[in-house]
């Protein structure tokens, strides 16, 4: 086994220095960029909503894939587990529970919400051709992040200057979990 | 000290409005213990009104200003009171009257439903016409002359399920409006002139305009002119003076103690008073002077010849009243305010008795107010023919009686004033000759000859009780004994020497002349001519008169249908009139008025309707909504 | 180096399809799984900007909003499931009680 990963690694290492890391880089994010829209489409067009569900599993791993590029692993690994791990399958339980019929997709308006949807998105575009993308820069390098890594940077900023908004996001979680127990149990309300 | 009591004198009836008002309204009305708040209220506005007469005859005119009731610009209106001499006898004849009044309707109004109601409103207008006498500005001036129009109003109404009643009270109310109108033309007139409405800034500023002349309607008229004859359409109105009196007779439909107190004694004599008090403005102006005297004289002659033939006492004494007016009215405008107002003040008391009296007949033969259905009641009504008898010598003008001072002093003073004065003596001649003979028409036809009375009223026929008496008594004692206040006794007259400083300062006035005594037995001769010829046709040979009437039949329906001046404003104006607000109603309040208030729910209440569509409760439709809103956002920011 | 701007537009572009997708489909599950994408975009947005600027608060946006994301998850599935229970449909078109 170590053989085998020792000769990739050289041969990744390799291809680094013969191509670039810039040139890495970005092959990566337009593959991964590229996955996400492709899945995303076919959530919304899908006519079968596990099939939706799964795809948008690939689109979470490969958003997960673009933190990574981003220097962010530890929101990487959030990203996995919550999204794919607990809420896609909090969807695959509901629609597996309520075991629907494929049905006839498209609302009546489905003329309407695509042109809106281009329409918005050119002004998007427009937009963006405008703006100058600036702001001040912080202190947490890429080279600093690295080093610290981005658990430890992450932890020490939101315990320190976000404490409270933690503790908000925990209150809502609590929030969350009572009314879904009260919405979902047959005749909790009646008593 | 002083001030206080005088001050006094208004606010205690008022205090009486209220309190009895506030009963009224708490539910708990005071029902028939009512006189016990209005009586005493003015028996003590009577006892002040004594104290002020002495003080101001001892220390001349005095004001108090209340409060500053407006400021606008310039303009300053306060509410205060001025008591100088022509006040003060005026809230003697005011109060005493009242007082009487008052007492007399305790008897009168006995049991009636509205007991309560009508002592406030009696003290209401108490209130308000000792308010008017005491004013010292235009504008409360008109305030309270409005305010006893509306008194008498609610008065005339008081048994308001009376059709006629109710007809009556608003024809008295509109007709004074139209008097009021002119009044108020006249006062803005003055305010536009003078910057004030004060009487004293008034009197100073107003004779400096004498010359000037205004426009109306392309006629050149002088200003000063043109403010006395306004002024003097709103005495018309309240003063019943042709062609404005044809609300006096029909306010007959009130009570009894009403028409004493208002339409003999009070309120009409507010018309006069204010002629009196406002005489530095009228004598700016001879040829106003003219008119108004020459009104007097009309009047006084054609309400006399209507009296002539009425059936009714109550009008026909209401009539009298008309004439009598007409008397003061004349007086002023020749000059002689000073013998209008003694005239007034013996009016008011043998009116008001003579009007009580009626009401104690009437009383007697419960409800009964035909003089054909009346006759030989003296043996059964002694006090009251007494009075009565007492009151018509007054207003015959008999002497030692009060109303021979009086209007002999007023035929003198027109005599003397000579040129057209002459011819205002000879109608004030015949018109007492015509006085004389309607009054003791009536005295010889109810009180004597066969008796017309009907069977049923003839049941309960009985002398009145003494609280209506007593006043009778009272007011029959002051027509005897008022007039000697003008006695020329050793050349002093005593209303002369009260009145004159006030109405008369500059005028040197004799009361002195060789023509008096014959004047005065002119006057005598005249109306003891008048008594022997209503003697003669209704005790001697009582059926004369119908064969009069016969022989000029024309002229006795003329007289009695008041010289068909009420059919006359019908056709002219009533119809028209009510034509015009009938359309107005429908035209504008209905269609239009309505139409858009109506019309502006209906439109909220269709664009509603038309809105409320969005709310289609899909889901998706909203969210296009949103994203169509996020969408137009967008575009504005874009386009900036 | 991907310039920023590529993240950004990726971001918008995600997020419209999120927004196409709650427009035009009938199937509420389908609807909730665009509300996801429309979270996902703007979450890829704050990491980037966090990248680029240099600054960790980004990330920390971006753990808050994964909490909040998954409360809704919870709240709306189970909304769903009470809804079915009345009406035994997943249509978005039949649910449409709360209007004039």
């Amino acid at each position: 086994m170590s053989p085998f990963l020792t000769w990739l690694e050289r041969s990744i290492l390799h291809t680094r220095k013969r191509v670039g890391d810039h040139l890495m880089t970005q092959l990566l994010f337009f593959y991964f960029a590229g996955v996400i829209i492709v899945t995303a489409i076919y959530v919304i067009a899908s006519r079968n909503p596990i099939y939706s569900a799964l795809s948008l599993l690939v689109m979470f791993f490969h958003v997960a894939g673009l933190y990574v590029l981003l220097n962010a692993e530890f929101i990487a690994a959030i990203q996995v587990i919550v999204y794919a791990g607990a809420i896609l399958v909090l969807y695959l339980f509901v629609v597996m529970l309520l075991n629907l019929r494929q049905e006839e997709r498209y609302h009546r308006h489905f003329a309407l919400g695509i042109f809106l949807g281009l329409v918005i998105f050119v002004e998007i575009v427009l937009a963006f051709a405008q703006t100058k993308f600036s702001g001040t820069q912080g202190d947490f390098t890429a080279a600093k992040l690295k080093e610290l890594g981005d658990t430890q940077a992450i932890g020490q900023t939101m315990y320190t200057t976000y404490l409270f908004p933690f503790e908000v996001a925990s209150l809502i979680l609590l929030v969350a979990m009572v009314g879904a127990i009260v919405l979902a149990k047959k005749g909790i309300i009646e008593k | 000290m002083v001030m206080l009591t005088d001050a006094l004198i208004p606010l205690l009836p008022f205090a009486a409005f209220v309190i009895i008002g506030l009963f009224e309204l708490s539910g708990r009305g005071l029902r028939d213990r009512a006189h016990w708040i209005a009586v005493p209220a003015v028996l003590g506005s009577l006892i002040f009104s004594f104290a002020a007469f002495g003080s101001v005859l001892s220390g001349g005119p005095r004001g108090l200003t209340f409060f500053t009731w407006a400021v606008s610009g310039t303009f300053q209106a306060s509410i205060g009171i001025h008591t100088d001499a022509l006040t003060a006898v005026m809230l003697l004849l005011v109060t005493i009257v009242s007082s009487a009044v008052q007492i007399y309707t305790i008897g009168y109004m006995h049991g009636d439903r509205g007991y309560a109601r009508f002592f406030a409103y009696m003290s209401l207008f108490t209130f308000s016409m000792l308010m008017l006498v005491m004013a010292n500005n235009l504008l409360q001036l008109y305030v309270f002359w409005e305010a006893v129009g509306f008194c008498s109003y609610l008065l005339i109404a008081h048994w308001y399920e009376r059709p006629s009643a109710a007809a009556a009270a608003s024809k008295a109310f509109i007709v004074n409006r139209v008097g009021d109108f002119g009044f108020s033309l006249g006062i803005f007139l003055i305010f536009t002139l003078v910057g004030s409405l004060d009487y004293a800034k008034v009197f100073a500023e107003l004779p400096k305009h004498v010359g000037e002349t205004i426009s109306v309607a392309g006629v050149e008229i002088g200003v000063v002119t043109l403010i006395a004859l306004l002024l003097f359409t709103g005495a018309m109105g309240k003063s019943a003076q042709f062609p404005l009196h044809v609300w006096l007779p029909d306010a007959m439909e009130g009570p009894t103690p009403i028409s004493a107190l208002i339409h003999a004694a009070t309120m009409v004599t507010a018309g006069v008073f204010m002629i009196a008090r406002l005489i530095p403005i009228f004598n700016l102006s001879p040829a106003a002077m003219g008119v108004v005297a020459a009104v007097g004289a009309c009047t006084a002659l054609f309400a006399a010849t209507i009296a002539l033939t009425q059936n009714d006492i109550k009008r026909i004494v209401a009539y009298s009243t008309v004439s009598q007016l007409g008397y003061m009215v004349m007086a002023c405008g020749l000059g002689a305010s000073v013998a209008g107002i003694f005239h007034l003040l013996t009016h008011g008391a043998f009116k008001a008795l003579l009007f009580l009296c009626c009401g104690s007949v009437i009383h007697a033969l419960s409800g009964e107010q035909d003089l054909r259905k009346m006759g030989g009641l003296k043996s059964h009504l002694p006090v009251t023919y007494w009075t009565f008898y007492i009151g018509a010598l007054a207003l015959a003008g008999i002497p030692p009686l009060a109303g021979f001072f009086s209007k002999d002093e007023i035929l003198f003073r027109a005599f003397v004033s000579g040129g057209a004065g002459i011819f205002f003596w000879g109608v004030g001649v015949v018109t007492a000759f015509l006085t004389a003979f309607y009054i003791f028409r009536l005295i010889y036809t109810v009180f004597h000859g066969p008796s017309r009375v009907e069977p049923n009223a003839m049941k309960h026929l009985h002398e009145s009780p003494a609280v209506i008496t007593v006043p009778l008594i009272v007011l029959a004692f002051l027509s005897v004994t008022v007039g000697w206040a003008g006695l020329p006794i050793h050349g002093f007259n005593g209303i002369e020497a009260v009145l004159g400083p006030v109405l008369s300062p500059e005028e040197h006035t004799e009361s002195s002349s060789a023509l008096l005594v014959p004047l005065m037995l002119v006057s005598v001769v005249v109306a003891l001519a008048g008594w022997m010829t209503a003697r003669y046709f209704y005790l001697t040979r009582p059926e004369l008169p119908k064969r009069l009437a016969e022989q000029v039949p024309a002229l006795y329906r003329l007289s009695l249908n008041k010289w068909y001046v009420d059919e006359l404003y019908d056709r002219l104006i009533v119809r028209l009139t009510v034509r015009v607000a009938n359309g107005l109603w429908r035209e504008v309040d209905v269609r239009m008025i309505d139409g858009a208030v109506n019309g502006v729910g209906w439109t909220a209440l269709a664009w509603a309707r038309m809105m409320r569509r969005i709310q289609t409760g899909q889901l998706q439709h909203y969210a296009l909504l949103m994203a169509l809103g996020a969408l137009v956002m967008l575009t504005v920011y874009l386009l900036r | 180096m991907v310039p920023l701007s590529y993240y950004v537009m990726l971001s918008a572009v995600l997020f419209i399809i999120g927004v196409t997708g709650v427009l035009i489909r009938r199937n509420i599950i389908i609807i909730l799984l665009s509300i996801e994408l429309m979270l996902n975009a703007t979450n890829i947005n704050f990491v980037a900007f966090s990248h680029y600027l240099h600054a960790i608060t980004g990330q920390v946006i971006v753990f808050f909003t994964l909490t909040v994301a998954a409360a809704e998850v919870a709240i709306g599935l189970a909304i769903i499931i009470a809804l079915y229970r009345k009406k035994a449909s997943l249509n978005v078109e039949e649910i449409n009680r709360l209007k004039w």
